[in-house]
């Protein structure tokens, strides 16, 4: 099906449900980048309101853990390797890239496998690898810790602030500020996880899920099929991205991940301590956790003042709802994560909604 | 016969030494034995502190530029020949014809002699292609500079270009002329040099078969000028891509530009790299890549001028200009969206020229 017969179909299934608004959050980062750039709002009937979620990795990663590398940098003497985005997020005083530029050691790389071969290589250094991300990136940090552990590597390490999205998206949903009729969920999580994970959402919550692609008529098919759930009142989890996600996901990749790491409560910004919602590794490869290797007294770590950030994961803020905006905080001068990453709400809204034409 | 190697003979030199920048013997046998070698002229050999010129034209352009290129050699291009397309293509921008440069080094310790020669040699491969359409002027090296600093104070060798270039026409091409209805053209595909540099590296993982698009585009421009006396502006896309320079035209001429995505030439390995590295091709780095306006009338013309040129084969209009503004870029999408093209994102990807 085309885009303009797609949207067709939504246009008249807006019409028939008569609501004044209808809110779907789409959780994925790169969702709300791909709406933003494709100006898929401008092919939607006006009552559709889209939410962006805390489908951000960068953006969910507290400001205390932001301290806790910069403080092993500055008492240790290692190598911090990290992915872009994570290296210009604004610490309590401080960021990774500030760091770098007075000549401590930080390296971007896009791939964990680099930091590895360059631990391998120098055997002298200490590399800590920060290890961020959801499902998605998670089995790739574990086969590097296997292959640490086979190569009987002792200089590398993974600092793990690896989340898992299910648990957070219940907690969305017990908020009563958040307002969600229906789920955009994520396409890259869930071809590992599959779409079991979700079902809660319709069988507690009643709430439609639909996992979605990245292409805009992927998307686009993806809130016609929520609106049709809405429709019909049968709330479910669906799968659009039939090419990619299978109802029980990559269950290699799964017992990948159990294999290095276990679960954990863990810290969200924005939406607080969520139990069973992060990463940890296992006893067996503690020899590996950056965390225990070096440790670090306790520190007071402070959000950016006036910073929206926590409120615009939930969704119950948009981006130009925060005094910041555009204004003290913008992509070249970040405050928040959320104008720092690449997948950021206020980012897609700086680069793309801006500037009205 | 090669003679064989004595045991008494002096040890062959093959790096760089400090003392190759103390401006002393070793300084002019760098000079003598491989700068003059390969890029001697009569004004150069002399050696001057300065050299002495006679322009033959009222107005002329000067430009400068810096390339600190990492690696030094790369798939379709190296540091030299960079260091001249980059000035030349600014030159050639306000449609003059590129009639002398500067050259400047700036040595690592230990940096391979030959590797030194393969860029001089490069270099002087470059200027001659130039010189098979340069309207008549043959352009030269006439000044230089070569310093050489510590192990680690450098990486290799950066390089300095300058260069003047003669307005023979005397019509002023500049972003202060662009008209609405002008129509934008570029002279092919984009991303291609950010890509191949970016394929070298090796915190990237990845493996390509596209090779920078590197190159001198003086024959290009010239032909461009021939086909219409009603070229307006001209930029070449290099650093922050396709896009930057749009916007800059934009905000200079205080217009609103209209691009239609279809139209911009992007290769499927591009697109399919750009997808998997989460990069826009928009904002990647070219260089040998001509951004052109012109009022529309001559559009086909010029077009087709650029069509027949080696650089330009893959030519396309991609957009016009709609109406004096605030000088913003509209991106027309495949699904019939808009999207305004914003200057505050960036690849943000160091030492790529």
């Amino acid at each position: 099906m085309n885009i303009k017969e797609i949207c067709s179909e939504i246009n008249s299934l807006v019409r028939d449900q008569d609501k004044k608004s209808i809110n779907i959050m789409e959780v994925c980062g790169t969702h709300t980048m791909e709406i933003a750039r494709n100006g898929l709002k401008q092919l939607l009937p006006p009552e559709i309101n889209l939410i962006s979620g805390p489908g951000c990795p960068v953006c969910v990663t507290p400001v205390n853990e932001i301290d806790n590398i910069i403080e092993i940098l500055k008492d240790y003497d290692v190598s911090i390797f990290s992915f872009g985005d994570m290296i210009k997020v604004p610490g309590s005083s401080s960021s990774l890239a500030y760091e770098k530029s007075i000549g401590k050691d930080v390296v971007i790389c896009y791939s964990p496998l680099y930091a590895l071969e360059f631990a391998e290589n120098n055997p002298d250094k200490n590399v800590i690898f920060i290890a961020i991300g959801f499902e998605t990136t998670a089995p790739l940090s574990s086969v590097i810790v296997k292959r640490a552990s086979d190569k009987k590597l002792r200089n590398f390490f993974i600092y793990c602030t690896h989340k898992i999205i299910p648990p957070a998206l219940e907690v969305l949903l017990k908020d009563k500020k958040v307002r969600i009729d229906g789920l955009l969920l994520p396409g890259h999580v869930s071809a590992i996880i599959g779409s079991n994970p979700y079902r809660f959402i319709a069988e507690d919550y009643k709430i439609p899920g639909v996992i979605s692609g990245f292409d805009p008529a992927g998307i686009l098919q993806a809130i016609k099929m929520i609106l049709l759930q809405l429709q019909q009142e049968k709330p479910k989890i669906e799968i659009e991205y039939k090419s990619v996600v299978k109802e029980e996901g990559n269950t290699v990749a799964v017992n990948q991940i159990h294999e290095v790491f276990q679960i954990q409560d863990s810290m969200w910004r924005g939406l607080g301590s969520i139990p069973k919602s992060g990463l940890k590794l296992k006893p067996v490869f503690a020899s590996f956790d950056a965390k225990l290797k070096f440790p670090i007294k306790k520190l007071n770590s402070r959000e950016p003042k006036g910073c929206e950030c926590g409120n615009v994961l939930k969704g119950i803020k948009k981006p130009d709802d925060c005094k910041l905006f555009a204004k003290s905080c913008t992509p070249d001068n970040p405050i928040g994560p959320c104008m720092v990453s690449s997948e950021g709400t206020c980012a897609a809204y700086y680069k793309f909604y801006r500037i009205k034409y | 016969m090669l003679r064989k190697r004595n045991k008494n003979d002096a040890p062959q030199a093959k790096v760089i030494n400090i003392s190759h920048g103390d401006g002393g013997l070793k300084t002019g046998e760098l000079i003598n034995r491989f700068i003059l070698k390969y890029l001697k002229n009569e004004i150069l050999e002399k050696l001057e502190d300065s050299a002495s010129l006679y322009i033959e034209a009222k107005n002329i352009a000067f430009t400068t530029d810096s390339f600190v290129v990492d690696p030094i050699f790369f798939p379709g291009g190296d540091i030299g020949k960079l260091s001249i397309c980059g000035t030349v293509n600014d030159l050639a921008t306000t449609g003059c014809t590129p009639f002398v440069l500067s050259l400047s080094l700036i040595l690592e310790e230990g940096f391979l002699l030959k590797d030194l020669e393969k860029i001089l040699m490069s270099i002087r491969k470059t200027i001659e292609e130039i010189n098979l359409s340069n309207n008549g002027v043959g352009l030269r090296i006439v000044a230089g500079d070569t310093k050489v600093v510590p192990k680690g104070f450098a990486d290799k060798i950066f390089i300095n270009t300058s260069g003047i270039g003669l307005n023979q026409s005397n019509i002023e091409i500049s972003p202060s002329k662009i008209k609405v209805n002008d129509s934008i053209l570029i002279n092919g595909g984009i991303g291609e040099h950010g890509l191949a540099i970016l394929s070298q590296r090796k915190e990237f993982n990845f493996k390509t078969d596209l090779v920078s698009d590197c190159a001198p585009l003086n024959s290009l421009v010239n032909d461009i000028c021939k086909a219409s006396d009603k070229i307006h502006a001209m930029r070449d896309a290099t650093r922050g891509g396709l896009a930057r320079v749009l916007i800059e035209m934009a905000q200079a001429s205080k217009t609103t530009l209209e691009i239609d995505n279809v139209k911009i030439p992007i290769k499927k390995e591009v697109r399919g790299l750009c997808e998997f590295l989460g990069m826009d091709p928009l904002y990647i780095a070219n260089e040998g890549k001509m951004v052109i306006f012109v009022e529309s009338k001559d559009a086909e013309k010029v077009l087709g001028a650029m069509k027949n040129n080696k650089y330009g084969k893959g030519s396309q209009i991609i957009g016009k200009v709609v109406k004096k503004d605030q000088g913003i870029v509209v991106l027309n999408t495949e699904i019939g969206t808009k999207r305004i093209l914003d200057l505050h994102y960036s690849e943000q990807l160091p030492r790529i020229c």
